[in-house]
């Protein structure tokens, strides 16, 4: 019996984890860890949840456990990926095993989209962005390319300064710059329309979204922390463009 | 030029869902969605509203079109509400309040970053008045 219950923790907690580290809202990865414990026959268990940890109990039994969460990316296919398991666990057509082997292939899985590509959606939404709100083409083409290398410098400072506010500030600062220079080089329309679209990529919509759902679900702690990443994100990509406009 | 804002709108939406890493199968809904959000807020700006309220609308429209799409396809609402919301956030007016504080016009600075924060809230109580509705929803089902 305990050599199951312990299998069970695991397999809670693996989803758990993987649903948390790719962007999933806490209450989201509480309800998971739930269900999936009661259709494995621990119909009383207990998650608590915040961004960097996990904590499981299952009641009756002796196990609690802590699994610390340090890293954390934005990958909405594998929250809907783990959430589609764990609806078919729900329904009883996945076994232990089963599910132990379809949790291990999405933590192996690689991202959904290689960096190129989400480079260039960048900065394809950059120029969509800047066009929309600028109400002109002419704004396409610059922040294209201000947008694209926005994104890029941000992804690649973040993979070497692990601060993640230093790289949005850096990738701002970056942004700003290069509307700044295109402008003065005779190209694009409205320097502000250009950066907020060359920025817009770097925008904390995924915290935003979740610290208001969370702090919906009741989730207070888990919400304001994300409220607190949301609002410090903001402030560093102000900052970047304040620095590229007060040295202008 | 209306069809070329509902283009650029969609494709906008669509692409933030790719540096979201949202499933490729579910990329032209988050299309629809966000272009439905700019739609609403189009329209409600354009009819002399003012901006917090045309971006609650829309955040109300993107945040239940967002549930409903969540409900059919079986997938988080997150999915949808993510791209949806981006193009509300206020990013101009964000940008002119930092315009003015750099050249030390506190002045002029404060009443934009009001404006900034007033419609980010916008955002969340129109998030929170659409889950309010899908909560009724799921009730009866």
């Amino acid at each position: 019996m305990t050599e199951r219950i312990d299998e069970v923790m695991e397999i809670c907690l693996l989803a758990g984890k993987l649903m948390l580290e790719s962007g999933g809202e806490t209450y989201r990865v509480e309800d998971t860890m739930t269900r999936i414990a009661a259709s494995f026959g621990m119909s009383r268990s207990h998650g608590y949840v915040t961004p960097t940890a996990i904590i499981f109990s299952i009641e009756g039994t002796d196990s609690t456990r802590l699994i610390r969460i340090s890293d954390r990316s934005t990958d909405l296919a594998k929250v809907a990926v783990v959430n589609d398991i764990s609806r078919r666990i729900s329904r009883g057509e996945l076994t232990l095993e089963e599910a132990r082997k379809e949790l291990e292939e999405v933590r192996r899985a690689p991202m959904s989209y290689p960096l190129w590509q989400q480079t260039a959606a960048a900065a394809l939404a950059s120029a969509c962005f800047a066009s929309l709100i600028g109400g002109g083409m002419v704004h396409f083409f610059p922040s294209l390319f201000s947008g694209g290398v926005a994104f890029w410098c941000f992804e690649m400072v973040h993979r070497f300064v692990k601060i993640r506010f230093f790289a949005e500030f850096f990738a701002a600062f970056v942004a700003g710059g290069l509307v700044l220079l295109m402008v003065q080089a005779g190209f694009g329309g409205d320097i502000g329309k250009m950066i907020i679209g060359s920025v817009l990529p770097l925008v904390p919509g995924l915290a935003i979204t979740n610290a208001v759902r969370d702090l919906m679900a009741g989730h207070l702690i888990a919400g304001l922390s994300r409220g607190a990443e949301a609002f410090l994100t903001a402030f560093a990509i102000g900052t970047g463009i304040a620095f590229v406009l007060s040295i202008r | 030029m209306v069809v070329m804002q509902l283009l650029l709108s969609f494709f906008a939406s669509m692409l933030f869902g790719i540096i979201f890493n949202i499933p490729p199968q579910l990329l032209l809904h988050s299309g629809f969605v966000g272009m439905s959000g700019w739609t609403v807020y189009m329209l409600t700006v354009r009819s002399g509203v003012d901006s917090v309220i045309a971006t609650f609308m829309a955040a109300f429209f993107v945040a239940f079109l967002s549930n409903a799409f969540a409900r059919r396809y079986r997938a988080p609402a997150t999915i949808f509400i993510v791209p949806g919301i981006l193009p509300l956030v206020p990013g101009g007016t964000a940008f002119e309040a930092m315009r003015h504080v750099v050249i030390n016009d506190y002045n002029a600075a404060i009443p934009l970053a009001v404006k900034a924060f007033m419609i980010s809230g916008a955002i969340a109580m129109g998030l929170i008045f659409s889950e309010v509705v899908n909560q009724l929803v799921k009730r009866r089902h």
